[in-house]
């Protein structure tokens, strides 16, 4: 699988992705400097965590408009998968790859703890090898994930089964208690029409071996590079 | 010519430091503020004196960045 991780001024997630690109892939993946134009032919785009340009106007604002987006958003419109983690995330719904924002959380404060997510459609490329409704444990590490959207569009992403994960509680419940930011109907993760690009807010790359205190994250990296290992 | 431009949330898109802004507000004494909503101001000095072709310049400029219009309103004022 040959992937590329774009890098922004302010990324802090590029190189843990890297890491675990790597470790399910056997490949490192080409880390491409956002005043790029171009990117390279691969599998795989990867955009990263961290709060590319200070979070200045908004968060992932700044980066979407970067000189590499261009290239980024003709990929993905082309088919290429997309990953964005994250601010990554906040940057697919800057760009317009994904519907909806990232809002300040709801209770104001930066949050950085273990969640539990509901995997809500295990049947995309970044998922297949989740089972569906499988309660996976996660990172989150933000101060804007509170995912807000218009009626009709969230109509659209749940009538879809474009939500990916959900936040819940250890038992699976999707209840108000296991919103950790206040999103709508509790969504962590969303993918786009065609199921080729995935926003999510959590870290997966920060759990991938028993080391660093759980592992849920990795089956998310071996199904991408599963899947696109001959491609 | 300058032009001025305030960026506010869409009416109900959730408003926390809003919120926290009228709590604190109430804890310092100020009795009957019903509601307060957090925005952006941002100024812009542009070349040029032709008013039209500068709105017409701000608005592409605010619909391309400077508001994300999933959640936010913006209006646009201009000074000669």
């Amino acid at each position: 699988m040959k992937s590329c991780v774009i890098v922004f001024p302010g990324s802090n997630c590029d190189r843990d992705v890297a890491i675990a690109l790597e470790a399910s892939s056997g490949a490192a993946p080409q880390m491409i400097w956002h005043g790029e134009t171009e990117i390279p032919e691969c599998d795989l785009i990867v955009l990263p965590g961290g709060f590319s340009y200070g979070d200045y106007l908004r968060s992932g604002a700044m980066a979407a408009r970067a000189p590499i987006m261009r290239s980024v958003v003709a990929k993905a419109n082309a088919g290429t998968p997309v990953l964005g983690l994250c601010n990554g995330f906040q940057i697919l719904t800057e760009a317009g790859l994904l519907p909806g924002a990232l809002m300040r959380n709801a209770g104001l404060k930066f949050i950085c703890r273990d969640v539990y997510l509901k995997v809500e459609n295990s049947g995309a490329l970044f998922t297949r090898l989740y089972s569906h409704g499988q309660i996976v444990r996660i990172p989150i590490s933000h101060h804007d994930g509170n995912y807000f959207t218009d009626a009709a569009a969230l109509d659209r992403l749940e009538s879809a089964g474009r939500v990916a994960f959900r936040y819940c509680a250890a038992d699976g419940a999707v209840s108000a208690a296991a919103n950790p930011n206040g999103s709508l109907n509790n969504i962590a993760g969303i993918l786009n029409g065609a199921g080729n690009v995935l926003g999510m807010m959590p870290h997966p790359e920060r759990l991938i071996a028993p080391e660093l205190g759980g592992s849920d994250g990795r089956a998310l990296f071996d199904a991408l590079a599963e899947a696109l290992q001959c491609a | 010519m300058k032009a001025r431009i305030h960026i506010t949330l869409k009416k109900g898109v959730l408003d926390p430091q809003g919120k926290a802004i009228a709590n604190a507000l109430s804890h310092l004494g100020f009795d009957g503020v019903e509601e307060v909503r957090q925005g952006k101001y941002i100024e812009i000095d542009l070349a040029g004196s032709d008013s039209t072709q500068a709105r017409a310049r701000v608005d592409a400029m605010c619909a391309q960045l400077l508001a994300n219009t999933v959640i936010e309103n913006y209006a646009v004022e201009l000074d000669a």
